[in-house]
């Protein structure tokens, strides 16, 4: 193949077929922090959380700032565990639901960090560890941090109705996590004390898959094609199977999304079984009346930051592959009748 | 030759139907059960208005009019204490479709957009629910009334 070919020869070691991607260097997961509302806090992960609000506003004036703040407070908590200042840091990737990724954009702004939007929706701190890996990988960076947000009434106004409006939601309909999560990462060759902490070692660049579905009730079933396509690609590419892995993480299918996941997994010859969670249905009690299970960029980078990450520090989980489905759609598309095209970003995770 | 095309809707039609064994019917029954008690119980109170409003001396047509209105104060109100959106996640078109519905249609954006600003935020969202609304009403009046000329001349 000629654009084969004219990667060069070390870099093509290290790129695995189509979409995958092998770290050599495999960058070190140094720290993790994450900030939840008060009803993710009172669900069963409440107690791996570094803080929990009292109340959805935080203190702000409007969500959309409170949003802001609880990114913030993720950041700096993961900076502070790291033991970084904001002028060591080489890059912050960050993004949000809200329009134009603003809560991460007025989280930093006045703060010395280099900064670098990003955007998959729920799966946006999947690309942030994707290309924050492949900053440190190629040189380019010694220190990034990935992070990303979601607020469940910034989010609902923006996606859906006023939060006071009393609509009457589908079981499939999933809740906007009021929720941050940030993950700080390392070169292992920088000096720093980097024995035993998860690396990241393996990624899968996700393509966009539209399989038709428009309910924007059900965003998880229209995420699974996508979470499907990466995974064939993931396991043919790096030659692994789902059982190599203790734990294969997808944020977020939510409950309905997640058996529709697994059939196809297991009609693909990929049977994934008990192996699988589903950061969605972690996140909440079935009995807390968030119909489907969680939804939003937070979601995922706040279950990932907290409850995955401290249990692979703690030796639970050692091979942890975490695969980030976002909903690429905005309320405009849906109006003028497209279907929700959705992505999914796949990264290997071994202590 | 395969169509492209083609081969992807078999590939969503095959997805769809895959989706569907999945998906839970919605709870028909509890939800009708709800609808029904929770609009019933508006009525209710709309009736003991008018029975009120009756007793105090008003005609029946009177009475009807300062009930909607007594409804709608209602529905203003506890949209503004944050209770409306919680009957309304059980009521569904029980608490929807009777006039405090419509009341908490127009409330709830007024409250949500608030912080945009008193013009373009309060005042331009406003109706942002409630408008459809508003626009096909007034189209419906406008033809009917137009009949009504054609029909009997006034």
């Amino acid at each position: 193949m000629a654009v084969a070919s004219m990667i060069p020869v070390q870099a093509a070691a290290k790129r695995l077929g189509h979409q995958s991607m092998r770290f050599e260097t495999a960058p070190a997961i140094i720290a993790s922090a994450s900030v939840v509302g008060p009803r993710e806090g009172q669900g069963p992960l409440g107690r791996y959380f570094e803080t929990v609000l009292e109340d959805e506003r935080y203190g702000e004036r409007c969500f959309e700032q409170a949003e802001s703040r609880i990114l913030k407070d993720a950041v700096n908590a993961a900076l502070g565990a790291a033991g970084w200042q904001e002028t060591e840091l080489d890059a912050l990737l960050s993004g949000d639901l809200l329009n134009q990724t603003v809560a991460s954009n007025y989280a930093v702004r006045n703060t010395k960090m280099p900064f670098l939007g990003v955007f998959a929706a729920c799966a946006t701190i999947a690309e942030g560890l994707l290309v924050g890996a492949s900053l440190l990988e190629a040189g380019l960076a010694a220190r990034v941090v990935a992070a990303a947000s979601s607020h469940h009434e910034a989010a609902e106004r923006q996606y859906r109705y006023p939060n006071e409006f009393g609509a009457q939601r589908p079981p499939t309909a999933q809740w906007t996590a009021t929720a941050a999560g940030a993950v700080a990462l390392v070169v292992p060759a920088t000096g720093c004390e980097t024995a035993g902490l998860p690396r990241i070692t393996y990624a899968t660049i996700g393509r966009v898959v539209d399989c038709g579905q428009k309910d924007p009730y059900d965003m998880g079933t229209a995420e699974v094609p996508a979470a499907w396509d990466t995974l064939v690609a993931h396991f043919r590419e790096t030659g692994r199977d789902p059982a190599y892995y203790d734990l294969i993480v997808t944020g977020d299918l939510a409950r309905i999304g997640s058996e529709i996941f697994r059939e196809g997994m297991r009609r693909r010859g990929l049977e994934v079984g008990s192996r699988h969670v589903d950061c969605g249905v972690l996140l909440y009690r079935p009995e807390q009346d968030v119909h489907a299970g969680g939804s939003g960029a937070g979601c995922a980078a706040s279950v990932l930051a907290s409850y995955i990450l401290k249990e692979m520090r703690a030796g639970r989980f050692r091979r942890v592959l975490f695969i980030g489905t976002g909903s690429l759609h905005n309320p405009v598309s849906i109006q003028q009748g497209e279907a929700i095209p959705a992505i999914a970003h796949a990264v290997a995770i071994e202590a | 030759m395969p169509d492209p095309e083609q081969a992807r809707q078999r590939e969503q039609a095959e997805f769809a139907a895959l989706a569907a064994q999945y998906h839970p019917q919605p709870p028909l029954a509890r939800n009708l059960a709800w609808a029904f008690v929770v609009g019933g119980l508006i009525c209710v109170v709309g009736q003991l208005f008018i029975f009120a409003f009756q007793a105090a001396g008003l005609t029946a047509t009177q009475a009807g009019a300062r009930a909607a209105v007594a409804l709608l104060a209602v529905g203003s109100i506890l949209t503004a204490l944050g209770v409306y959106d919680e009957i309304g996640r059980y009521g569904g078109a029980g608490a929807a479709i009777p006039i405090t519905g419509f009341a908490n249609s127009i409330v709830s954006p007024a409250m949500e957009f608030r912080t945009e600003g008193l013009v373009f935020g309060f005042a331009a969202r406003l109706f942002s629910i409630a408008g459809p609304v508003i626009t096909f009403g007034i189209l419906a009046a406008m033809g009917s009334a137009l009949v009504r000329f054609l029909l009997l001349g006034r």
